[in-house]
């Protein structure tokens, strides 16, 4: 079987990916307000300009969204007894985790992409830049694939799997340079914010909007490549590892 | 592939260990291109995990596996292409209709969308469900549902269709139904590869049996001479008014006895000959017979039988 071939069964994965999980209203909505109710908590009371605050939404929108459906649905599925089904298709266990980051990818691109138009038609904001097209997307990939790496454990229970994926998620908002921007930080914090993909993908949005970041563009892009191969190697090691323990 | 080639499945020293703990040892057997083959055992035999091994699931810890000629290890994507898949206790997505089931399945096998619509309706059809189609699976009944999985399963026309006890707490409806689509199906040339632990399922269906305990085959051959096998595991349990001696009940043909309690089991390949003996005894010693059952044997038996196990 060629790789064409099982690419396009890829894209059979990310069509019931978004049929069954994504497109569905209180996932939409839920996808939307949670970045936004973090970002007023954070917003409200502080004199801060958009400029800064809109990259802040943009790195929590795009990782929250990518990194909320992705990591429940290998253990939902096992629960359902589905994903058996689907592991014994002829289809590679690296082009189901694929189509899971892109049916991830897909909703998480939806959802910054209407926050973006609202920041642009609404609040007056410039932002697209080719830098940012390419980051948000490749960010999207990215987050989207360690999402796969939290769901790599091998248990049927999806509230396991969410706490487990809150547990690492809310500490790395704190790191990444969303409420204080990374050349702010103090040192030790700052060594520990170059080893979040998110860091990178906000500094991208800050150069595009501030005009400014911590590290430059291509850095910033080269480091999302670097993490998004990263996340995508050991998300297929660690699902073919507890393949066997899923379903025993 | 070559579909002259004998053998569709040919197995060789499969070995699987889970943390340690030995789920199937060291197996070989080979399955006829066309049969009806069937996996018989007790809970925890290691059936289930042959077959995920059988399908690419699992890999083995040791051993081979060739599918129509395809090593399982070095091209499993092949090996499964040529299969329909029905595995233990699984499910349709429940929020898809039944037809988009069809769909997803017939795209994961590769095939173009108009076979797809093609194979979904005739199989729909045979299968009860072509009515509705466009419902929701999860307004299913258990019974529909599993009619639902096995015409997943055959989507791509395989050669090979594994099912992982297929009619495992269905109605009876539900169970004649798929017993007698089992059928046609091999009779339209699909081999098929069943796990089951009723024994009178294997027996209706099967062309050979793979008895399996503890991991291991314990007896591999066609249904009539298994059961032939495993004739002497009939017995009587019979009750007495007053102790008694085993030694008073070695009648002819009691191939062995065992007591429990009050109860004296005698294993016999004719309980109609032992009977007549048990009530001479009753009458000449006067110790009343409180009472007598004959049982055929069980899994239980036959596997003590054929594994030659102390209870």
């Amino acid at each position: 079987m060629n790789i064409t071939e099982q690419l396009r069964r890829s894209l059979t994965i990310v069509k019931k990916d978004l049929l069954i999980y994504y497109m569905k209203g209180p996932v939409v909505i839920f996808g939307l307000l949670l970045p936004a109710f973090l970002f007023i908590s954070f917003a409200i009371g502080k004199e801060l300009t958009m400029e800064f605050l809109f990259p802040s939404l943009l790195g929590m929108a795009l990782f929250f969204t990518t990194t909320s459906i992705g990591p429940v649905i290998a253990p939902w599925e096992t629960r359902m007894k589905t994903f058996e089904r689907i592991v014994s298709a002829p289809i590679p266990l690296w082009a189901i985790i694929l189509g899971d980051i892109i049916a991830s990818l897909l909703f998480g691109l939806l959802i910054v992409f209407f926050i973006i138009l609202v920041g642009v038609s609404l609040l007056g904001i410039e932002i697209i830049t080719l830098s940012l097209v390419l980051g948000t997307i490749l960010a999207a990939f990215c987050f989207s694939a360690f999402g796969l790496v939290m769901s790599a454990p091998p248990t049927d229970n999806p509230s396991s799997i969410m706490m487990l994926s809150s547990l690492i998620k809310f500490p790395l908002i704190f790191i990444s340079g969303i409420f204080i921007s990374v050349d702010k930080m103090p040192g030790g914090s700052k060594l520990v914010s170059f080893f979040s993909p998110l860091t990178y993908y906000t500094d991208i949005a800050r150069h595009s909007i501030q005009g400014s970041g911590y590290f430059s563009p291509i850095l910033d892009l080269l480091a999302l490549l670097g993490f998004t191969i990263l996340f995508f190697t050991v998300a297929i090691i660690w699902h073919k590892k507890s393949l066997t323990k899923r379903f025993s | 592939m070559d579909d002259k080639q004998k053998n569709i499945i040919e197995v060789s020293d499969l070995t699987k260990y889970y943390n340690g703990f030995l789920a199937v040892d060291k197996i070989n057997f080979c399955v006829n291109r066309g049969e009806i083959f069937g996996f018989l055992g007790p809970n925890g035999a290691g059936k289930t995990t042959t077959i995920r091994m059988l399908t690419g699931i699992f890999k083995p810890t040791k051993g081979r596996i060739n599918i129509n000629a395809y090593d399982m290890e070095k091209e499993p994507l092949k090996a499964k292409q040529l299969m329909g898949i029905v595995p233990e206790m699984a499910n349709a997505y429940v929020d898809l209709s039944a037809y988009r089931n069809m769909v997803l399945i017939g795209e994961l096998y590769g095939m173009k969308r108009q076979k797809i619509e093609e194979k979904s309706e005739e199989l729909l059809k045979r299968f009860g469900l072509y009515e509705r189609r466009h419902e929701k699976v999860k307004a299913f009944s258990k019974g529909m549902k599993q009619r639902l999985i096995i015409a997943m399963g055959l989507i791509n026309d395989p050669k090979l269709l594994f099912l992982d006890e297929p009619t495992s707490g269905l109605d009876v409806e539900s169970v004649r139904l798929i017993r007698d689509l089992i059928r046609k199906f091999n009779d339209e040339g699909t081999t098929i590869i069943l796990t089951t632990h009723n024994i009178e399922e294997a027996d209706r269906l099967c062309d050979r049996v793979a008895i399996m305990n503890h991991g291991k085959i314990a007896a591999l051959d066609k249904p009539a001479r298994l059961k032939h096998l495993i004739q002497s595991t009939s017995s009587i349990e019979v009750v007495f008014d007053r102790k008694v001696d085993k030694k008073n009940l070695r009648f002819e043909k009691v191939s062995s006895i065992k007591m429990a309690g009050d109860k004296i089991r005698l294993y016999t390949e004719s309980p109609e000959d032992v009977i007549p003996s048990l009530v001479q005894y009753s009458q000449s010693s006067k110790n009343k017979i409180l009472s007598i059952n004959t049982l055929e044997p069980n899994l239980e038996d036959m596997f003590v039988k054929l594994t030659g196990e102390k209870k």
